[in-house]
């Protein structure tokens, strides 16, 4: 066994230290920069990041303007503000399927209660943050309490949400969408903090885009500086083990979801001052658009390994994809094919890292 | 100077249902001393280490930590009385770093209000000064502890326990699915921890390896009580031969002897 080629691997057997003699300092060495760089869980996305910028910098000539960069950056955010806590879930262990959905139901909760009660879009806008976090702590509280797949409960709520979205507004608006609310007060206000841009130099940033970045910041304290962020890795590598060592399971699983149920309240916001009335039937597909993006991000589908940052650089490709193609000028309907190629190239990579973090020695 | 002993268990009972699962079991702990729980697959090994973990309540009998009459609630609740448990596959979480799996549970945190955070470099620093202590030299504690060998990651669970201030130590089979010489090298640490002044409880069904450190021996059967011994009181091969089933094993002896000259005098 030679030591000095392998870095990762320990020294010696427990009992043994191979050479005694050897000083002390040169062991507390840690992984060399290329080496350390290779394990992390964003490599694969930010590679893939880097070459479909670089593809679509030579296929499309409107790719590289400022203008294009924010268009991208927009798309990026709507699909990344939910992939980091996703992200964090799925690193957690479970999936959410309800999230597609749940970002309409907290807007239309938000406009009908507005338009209904006439009151300050702010209410509407604090009621739906109430309900939609109680819509996570359901996902999370039905999971804990029953142990059944989070795949089958969050199916369950997704089409539940669903058929709420679309019923209750048939029967309070009688159309498919909302009644608009930019005549109502606190409008202009809620629409400067959730759908309004700024001018950055020559760029034009949407707000979102700030919001998604402070999501991303958010996350990645919690998941790599803070307890919560250790039991989250715990709950999702080894569930029992973490228990075993008093790591409070069932109430970092329902945090997570209402983690991911408070960014839904983020992009359902958005959604309903950025266009003032909110289709029903809305959001339907976009749950694995955010699981796809934190899959590509370095997230394993079983759970222990990813990052925020990770995910963030799988919406930022998806974004790029999206707008990309339609700068290259090619039919819209060859973005799925991207993607699917993105995701299984991603998935591969993703298990590679894993395998070989997970070989004992 | 008599003490209460750390542990005690007297008649202790456990149902599943209908189930006996464990019947009127009795052992004690004390400090600086190993009791040994031997017996069988289905034994009822598992189940006892999960009522001293604080997993399962038990049913019937008494469960005394330090002589005050307890039932725990959970594993948490278990940790705070002082009592760690070791599990054989569960012990730790493979994809997340040494140091991180040592810590985990019990993270130590510096800052205040919204910037309360991690103490990485302590925890580091700590991980790798007390992995030292036991003799495990590692050379970079950031690496997953899915890496490392399975005896040095049962050393590490090990030190975490001690580190943490256990005063009893349960190990579950921490040999069982290792080789000879990691067989070893795990054992020893049973015995610094047992020289640190911690009880342990060593469940294996290697009655080899808990004659070698064992100050007292219990052995379980299909959920009851064989035999509970100290370490004047029995002889290794005496405990091989309970351990392995005693007038069972002759009778298997017998029956394989029968079916040897069975097809040669038809």
């Amino acid at each position: 066994m030679s030591t000095d080629a392998q870095p990762l691997k320990t020294a010696g057997a427990g009992g043994d230290p191979a050479g005694p003699g050897r000083p002390d300092d040169r062991r507390t060495v840690r992984a060399s920069l290329p080496r350390r760089l290779a394990s992390r869980p964003e490599l694969g996305a930010v590679v893939g990041a880097v070459a479909v910028f670089v593809f679509f910098s030579f296929a499309a000539d409107a790719f590289l303007q400022w203008s294009s960069f924010s268009t991208v950056l927009y798309a990026s955010s709507t699909i990344g503000i939910m992939a980091v806590p996703v992200a964090l879930l799925m690193i957690g262990g479970e999936f959410d399927l309800s999230t597609g959905v749940m970002v309409t139901s907290s807007a239309l909760i938000s406009s009908m209660f507005s338009y209904q009660m006439t009151a300050n879009v702010w209410v509407g806008v604090g009621v739906s943050l109430l309900a939609t976090l109680a819509i996570g702590f359901f996902n999370g509280y039905l999971l804990v309490r029953t142990n059944l797949p989070s795949f089958i409960i969050t199916l369950a709520t997704f089409l539940i949400l669903q058929g709420c979205n679309l019923g209750f507004t048939k029967l309070i608006s009688d159309t498919v969408s909302t009644k608009t609310i930019a005549d109502m007060e606190g409008f202009p206000a809620a629409q400067k903090v959730f759908a309004s841009h700024l001018t950055i130099g020559d760029v034009e940033v949407q707000i979102t885009v700030l919001w998604w970045f402070a999501l991303i910041a958010l996350a990645t304290w919690i998941l790599l500086r803070t307890r919560a962020g250790n039991w989250i890795f715990a709950v999702g590598g080894a569930k029992e083990a973490a228990r075993a060592v008093g790591v409070p399971v069932n109430r970092t699983k329902i945090g997570l979801y209402m983690g991911v149920a408070f960014a839904a309240w983020i992009s359902g916001q958005h959604l309903l001052f950025n266009y003032d009335v909110v289709q029903s039937g809305e959001g339907v597909g976009n749950e694995l658009l955010y699981i796809i993006a934190a899959v590509i991000g370095g997230c394993l589908l079983t759970g222990g390994y990813g990052s925020a940052v990770g995910a963030a650089v799988g919406a930022f490709i998806f974004g790029m994809t999206n707008k990309g193609i339609v700068y290259a000028q090619w039919g819209a309907d060859w973005f799925k094919f991207f993607l699917g190629a993105m995701l299984l190239l991603a998935t591969l990579l993703n298990w590679w890292v894993r395998k070989r973090a997970e070989a004992s020695k | 100077m008599t003490t209460a002993p750390l542990i005690e268990l007297n008649g202790v009972s456990k149902y599943y249902g209908n189930v006996k699962a464990l019947e009127e079991v009795s052992l004690e702990v004390r400090a600086g001393e190993i009791t040994c729980v031997l017996g069988d697959n289905g034994a009822g090994k598992s189940t006892l280490i999960k009522i001293i973990a604080g997993l399962h309540g038990h049913d019937g009998g008494s469960f005394a930590i330090e002589g005050e009459e307890t039932r725990l609630g959970s594993p948490r609740e278990a940790l705070d009385r002082g009592i760690a448990t070791v599990y054989q596959d569960l012990a730790v979480v493979p994809l997340m770093p040494v140091w991180r799996n040592f810590f985990l549970g019990s993270e130590l945190r510096k800052g205040y209000g919204p910037f309360r955070r991690l103490d990485v470099d302590a925890m580091r620093a700590t991980t790798r000064s007390e992995l030292l202590r036991m003799g495990i030299d590692l050379r970079d504690v950031d690496q997953p502890i899915g890496t490392l060998s399975g005896g040095e990651r049962q050393c590490v669970a090990i030190a975490r326990a001690v580190h943490f201030g256990a005063r009893v130590l349960v190990l579950d089979e921490p040999t069982a699915a290792l080789g000879v010489k990691q067989s070893g090298v795990v054992l020893k640490y049973v015995a610094a921890a047992r020289d640190a002044g911690l009880g342990v409880v060593l469940i294996t069904h290697n009655p080899h390896h808990a004659y070698l450190v064992g100050d007292r021996f219990v052995l379980l059967k299909r959920g009851a009580m064989a035999g509970s011994h100290t370490k004047d009181g029995i002889a290794l091969d005496e405990l091989t031969r309970q351990m392995a089933g005693g007038s069972e094993l002759e009778q298997l002896s017998h029956e394989l002897a029968r079916l040897e000259s069975g097809p040669a005098a038809s």
